[in-house]
C-alpha cells in the first residue's frame, strides 16, 4: 500500500479536478478544475522517475544515481503548453461573457433555449408565407 | 495540498479560488522538487503560481468574480468521481512500486541519455533540445497556435482598442521595489536561459520568467508604459520568429547534409555542433514562449470592462 502512495495522491487530485469540472457550472471554475487535473498528470509522470538515493539529472562526477530525466522533459513542455491552452480557454470564457453576459453554464443554456424558442415560430411563419 | 484542493472545490468566491490555485501550484512545485525534477519545479513555480494567477485574475476582472449557487445536487458527479477513483486505484496497484529501480521506465532509452553523448551536463536540456527535438518543435508550435488562437478570439478588427487606463500605481514603495527587482528578474531569466546546459533551466522557463518580469513592470507602471518597452508589433513578430528560428536550425541541418534537426553536422566537431544546435533551439523556444505569454497578457489587459457591452 505504502509503495503505491504516490499513485493514490495522484488519483485523488485527478478525481478532485474531474469533480470540479463536472459539478461546477462556472466556466472559470471549470478551467481551474481542469488545471488541477493537469497537475495530477504531472505527478503521475514525475513520481515513477524518482529513485531513492538518486539526485536531479544534472551530471556531475560525484553522483552515480540520477532520477529519470525523460518524464521531466515531457512534463516541462506540458506545463507551458498547459498554460497556453488555459489562456485560450480563458479567452473563450471572456468572449462568451461578452456575448451572453454570463459565464454560468446553466444560464448560457437557458439563453440558448430562449433564442431557439423565439426563432422557431418565426421560421414556421416564413415557410407558410413561402408556400 | 489535498486540503487546498478540497477548499478550492467548495469555495464560490472565484477570487479566493484563484489565490488558492496559486498556493496549490507552489505546493506542487515543492513536491516536484522533492522528486528531483528541478527543471519541472522551476517551470511550475513560474507558470502555475506566477503567470496563470495573473491571467486568471485578468479574466476575472472581465467577468463576475462570484460563482452562482449550483443548480443541482452534486451527488451524481461525486458518485461518478468516486467510482473513477476506485477504478484508477485498482489499476494503480498493478503498477511498479514507487522508486523501484527495476521499473520499465528506467530500462528503455534512459541509460543512453545518461551517458552524456552530447556533453551537456543537464540531461533534461539535452533530451529536450537534442534527442527529442521533434517533440519540442511540436510543443513550441502548439504554444504558437494557442497564441494565434487567442489573438483571433480577442482582437477587434479595425477598431483600435479604446483603453481606459487606470492611473499607474502611485505607491512609492511599490515603484521603488519594482525598479530594484525587475532588472534582476530579467537578468535571472537570461541566466536561466544560457546556463540551462549546466544547471536547471532552458528556453521554456526563461521565456516565462522574462515575460513575468515585463508583466510585473506592466502591473506597477501601467500597461501603456510596458507597451512602450515591448510594443505589440514586436511581441507578435517574436511569436512567429521563435518557431521560424527553430525550424531554421532544422533546415540548416538538412542543408549541411544531415537529417532534419540533426545538430551533428552544424560544426566540424560534432559535439560543438550539438551545443550550437541546442543553443539556437533554446533561443527559439525562449522567443516564442516569451512572446506568447506577453501577447496573452496584453490581450487580457487591453479589454476594459466598460466597453464589452457595445
Amino acid at each position: 500500500m505504502i509503495e503505491h502512495f504516490s499513485y493514490i495522491v495522484t488519483v485523488f487530485l485527478m478525481v478532485a479536478g474531474l469533480y470540479v469540472v463536472i459539478a461546477r457550472g462556472n466556466l472559470i471554475k471549470k478551467l481551474v478544475g481542469l488545471s488541477i487535473f493537469q497537475t495530477s498528470v504531472y505527478l503521475l509522470y514525475i513520481a515513477p522517475g524518482k529513485l531513492i538515493g538518486g539526485t536531479a539529472p544534472i551530471l556531475a562526477p560525484q553522483y552515480g544515481i540520477y532520477s529519470n530525466p525523460l518524464p521531466h522533459v515531457l512534463i516541462l513542455t506540458a506545463i507551458v503548453v498547459g498554460i497556453a491552452t488555459l489562456a485560450l480557454g480563458l479567452a473563450l470564457a471572456v468572449r462568451i461573457r461578452e456575448v451572453y453576459g454570463t459565464i454560468e453554464e446553466d444560464e448560457i443554456l437557458a439563453l440558448d433555449h430562449q433564442v431557439e424558442a423565439a426563432q422557431e415560430p418565426r421560421g414556421e411563419q416564413r415557410e407558410e408565407k413561402g408556400a | 495540498m489535498a486540503l487546498a484542493v478540497v477548499v478550492l472545490a467548495r469555495t464560490r468566491n472565484l477570487f479566493a479560488v484563484v489565490v488558492l490555485s496559486g498556493l496549490y501550484s507552489f505546493l506542487m512545485a515543492t513536491v516536484l522538487l522533492a522528486l528531483d525534477a528541478v527543471d519541472v519545479a522551476m517551470t511550475e513555480a513560474a507558470v502555475g503560481a506566477g503567470v496563470s494567477t495573473v491571467l486568471l485574475l485578468g479574466a476575472l476582472h472581465l467577468c463576475k468574480s462570484e460563482e452562482a449557487k449550483p443548480a443541482h445536487r452534486p451527488w451524481l458527479p461525486l458518485a461518478l468521481a468516486s467510482v473513477t477513483a476506485l477504478v484508477l486505484i485498482y489499476g494503480a496497484m498493478g503498477l511498479p512500486d514507487f522508486a523501484d529501480p527495476q521499473a520499465p521506465i528506467h530500462q528503455h532509452v534512459v541509460p543512453r541519455y545518461l551517458q552524456n553523448e552530447v556533453d551537456v551536463p543537464n540531461v533534461v536540456t539535452a533530451v529536450l533540445a537534442s534527442f527529442r527535438g521533434y517533440d519540442t518543435l511540436g510543443e513550441t508550435t502548439v504554444v504558437f497556435t494557442a497564441g494565434a488562437g487567442i489573438i483571433a478570439l480577442l482582437r477587434r478588427p479595425g477598431r483600435r482598442a479604446r483603453v481606459e487606463e487606470a492611473p499607474p500605481c502611485a505607491d512609492l514603495l511599490l515603484r521603488l521595489i519594482g525598479k530594484l527587482l525587475i532588472p534582476f528578474v530579467l537578468l535571472f531569466a537570461l541566466y536561466v536561459q544560457f546556463h540551462g546546459d549546466y544547471g536547471p533551466g532552458g528556453g521554456f522557463q526563461a521565456g516565462v520568467i522574462f515575460a513575468s518580469g515585463i508583466v510585473f513592470y506592466a502591473l506597477i507602471f501601467g500597461v501603456e508604459n510596458a507597451r512602450r518597452v515591448m510594443p505589440d508589433r514586436l511581441v507578435e513578430r517574436m511569436i512567429a520568429a521563435g518557431v521560424l528560428l527553430y525550424l531554421g536550425v532544422g533546415v540548416a541541418g538538412l542543408l549541411l547534409g544531415g537529417n532534419f534537426l540533426d545538430y551533428f553536422v552544424l560544426d566540424p566537431d560534432p559535439v560543438h555542433g550539438q551545443h550550437r544546435g541546442i543553443f539556437w533551439v533554446e533561443v527559439g523556444v525562449l522567443i516564442t514562449v516569451c512572446g506568447v505569454m506577453l501577447k496573452i497578457f496584453y490581450m487580457f489587459a487591453s479589454r476594459g470592462r466598460g466597453e464589452e457591452r457595445g
